[in-house]
């Protein structure tokens, strides 16, 4: 036979490693970010038209100080971005099941929960970026910012975008194929999530309803945690709740990703 | 350890349940393969290669029977399979949104190999497959033949002893066919590595395989070396022609004394297909020659491996293929079926 260079070597060929294979499933999912950060700004045109179109109309009708009604909508725009932007990051794995190299990656000598842990940490990284952005755009028309509020409030934030995007592609292993379904499930639930959170407009003065429902959607929670956050009331017992929402979240969504990836073929 | 077949495939059967409808599409799949082969697997869309290579590469579970590959259980190790073959998919294996050589890097990393290790690998792999110019574009830009060449080298970056190839060449034109072939033997030759692949192009198992298993309906219908399928199953098909009808009657029966194989006539010409044909040509035209007749043309020519499927199935691949669901069709229908079972728990959770 041909020259064996290459005879494999059984004391030294890799062994499933979760978190050495998390850590890089995590950085080959940032290396398209950092090629072409670019993008990042790209996707955060949405909450921009939110924050430029839909914030005046609340300025006017609140007809409370510029600063004062940005304190309070600011806080929900960050949770916006994670919502359109994280909620949606599924169709990216579903892109790739569809063009075959997530397939590639089950081949690969990966454990099973790496390929979704690592993805799901990787949308902390432009989660960041653009609500550091939007920070920094709604500053100089009177939003304050308190440092460690921030710091609180990215933290939350980073937690609750872990959770979402874990659910997010878990819905695209789940809608193998069917790029429609998956588009249909995420529309339609983006949008109750988003008004019941009362992130666009208060819910004190919907109907009864409504803010029953409200309490049950953690959205709502973390958009009230935020809130108390950037207001530097780090000890609300809102902060807390919202804590509990998002930490409940991420949880499910990398516990219901890793039994969905370990049957993804 | 050396004389150890790299793959042993024992009973292998997969059954899909579409709308209620068992599919088989493997059937009791029993075979060896020595180190350093190159295997392919030869048969109509839906015969059932893909699936019978997602069950060896770990993808999907067999319904029974079982497999070592490379030394380990499929269904018992599969980590350890994975960290020692290479698999090279119908699909593209790099991300469109990534580069080239970041895919490449990534690549190594997943199998353990150190920065350095993995850079220089890589830098190897995108000079002999000719990536050097797109190694910094987006997998998305690259054509066709690139985008193959690119997903030979990833199933190559840890060097595996066994490579899995499934419809390697598929939508490829001719050119890129042949140069993506050549790449393919030369890192054979370099590295040593068993090949195995799937095909549906008799002219690239026929040209390139050194052991051809055809496959049709889920099962192994035949197995054995190109020539010796050909051989042995379909012969060579020769014709001889005479000045008029009257000569072509009387070879008849001179043909017929020696061989066994009907024989037929058709104006003036007179037709068989025979295994060994070459050596009975020249027979032939000696015999007619001392019978008083007076041969003026003769051909003989040599079968193809579609006369070794037509001689088994009755059908050319061609005709198989169509009609027939597409084997990953079957897969996916068969997924999606195990999928909508959990889909609206998913959505309750969103």
């Amino acid at each position: 036979m041909t020259t064996m260079q290459t005879t494999p070597r059984p004391d030294t060929v890799v062994r499933a490693n979760p978190a050495r294979d998390t850590w890089n499933v995590l950085t080959r999912e940032l290396k398209p970010v950092v090629r072409d950060p670019f993008s990042l700004i790209f996707s955060l045109v949405q909450p921009l038209v939110f924050l430029g179109l839909f914030g005046p109309l609340l300025i006017g009708q609140s007809g409370a100080p510029v600063g004062e009604t940005l304190q309070w909508f600011v806080p929900g725009v960050l949770v916006m971005i994670v919502l359109f932007g994280t909620g949606a990051t599924g169709s990216n794995l579903q892109y790739e099941m569809m063009t075959g190299s997530h397939e590639r990656t089950l081949v690969a000598p990966l454990s099973r929960s790496s390929l979704l842990i690592g993805r799901a940490l990787k949308e902390i990284a432009p989660i960041v970026v653009q609500a550091l952005i939007i920070v920094l755009i709604a500053w100089p028309f009177g939003f304050t910012i308190n440092l460690a509020g921030l710091v609180a409030g990215l933290a939350l934030l980073a937690v609750f975008g872990v959770g979402l995007g874990a659910l997010s592609y878990t819905l695209a292993l789940k809608t193998k194929d069917r790029e429609w379904l998956f588009w249909g499930v995420q529309q339609t639930l983006i949008f109750p999530l988003l008004i019941l959170s009362g992130m666009l407009l208060p819910l004190d003065d919907g109907p009864a309803w409504m803010q029953a429902i409200a309490t049950v959607n953690p959205v709502n929670w973390v958009v009230q945690a935020e809130r108390a956050l950037f207001a530097g009331d780090l000890g609300a017992v809102e902060v807390l709740w919202g804590w509990v929402a998002a930490v409940v979240l991420a949880v499910l969504g990398l516990w219901v990703g890793v039994r969905a990836m370990r049957k993804s073929n | 350890m050396a004389n150890e077949p790299i793959i042993e495939a024992d009973g292998l059967t997969k059954r899909f349940t579409v709308k209620k409808k068992t599919v088989e599409a493997v059937t009791d799949l029993t075979f060896q393969v020595q180190r350093g082969a190159l295997v392919a697997f030869l048969g109509p869309n839906g015969a059932g290669k893909s699936t019978s290579l997602r069950m060896l590469t770990t993808l999907i579970p067999p319904t029974s029977g079982t497999a070592r590959v490379v030394g380990f259980d499929i269904l018992r190790h599969p980590a350890d399979v994975r960290a020692r073959i290479g698999y090279v998919g119908q699909l593209t294996s790099g991300s469109f949104a990534q580069r080239t050589r970041d895919e490449l890097l990534s690549q190594g990393a997943f199998y353990g190999l150190s920065r350095a290790e993995s850079t220089r690998r890589a830098d190897e792999l995108i000079e002999s497959l000719d990536l050097a110019p797109f190694a910094t574009r987006s997998v998305q830009q690259l054509s066709g033949g690139q985008k193959r060449r690119l997903d030979i080298a990833l199933g190559l970056m840890h060097a595996p002893p066994l490579l899995f190839l499934d419809e390697p060449s598929t939508g490829l034109d001719p050119q890129s066919r042949a140069n993506l072939w050549q790449h393919i033997l030369d890192l054979r030759a370099t590295y040593g590595t068993t090949v195995f692949l799937t095909t549906h192009y008799l002219e690239e198992a026929d040209r390139y395989a050194e052991r051809v298993m055809v496959m049709d309906k889920g099962r192994v219908i035949a197995d054995d070396t190109a020539a010796q399928l050909k051989a042995n199953l379909a012969g060579d098909l020769l014709t001889f022609g005479f000045a008029d009808e009257t000569d072509a009657a009387s070879a008849v029966s001179v043909i017929e004394g020696l061989t066994d194989r009907e024989v037929r006539r058709e104006g003036a010409s007179v037709t068989l297909t025979a295994p060994h044909g070459d050596a009975l040509l020249p027979t032939a035209v000696r015999a007619l020659d001392a019978a008083g007749l007076s041969v003026r043309t003769a051909t003989g020519v040599p079968p193809t491996l579609d006369d070794v499927f037509l001689a088994l199935t009755g059908r050319t691949l061609r005709e198989a293929g169509e009609g027939e669901p597409a084997e990953d069709e079957e897969t996916d229908a068969a997924a999606s079926a195990e999928d909508s079972q959990e889909k609206t728990t998913t959505g309750a959770n969103r």
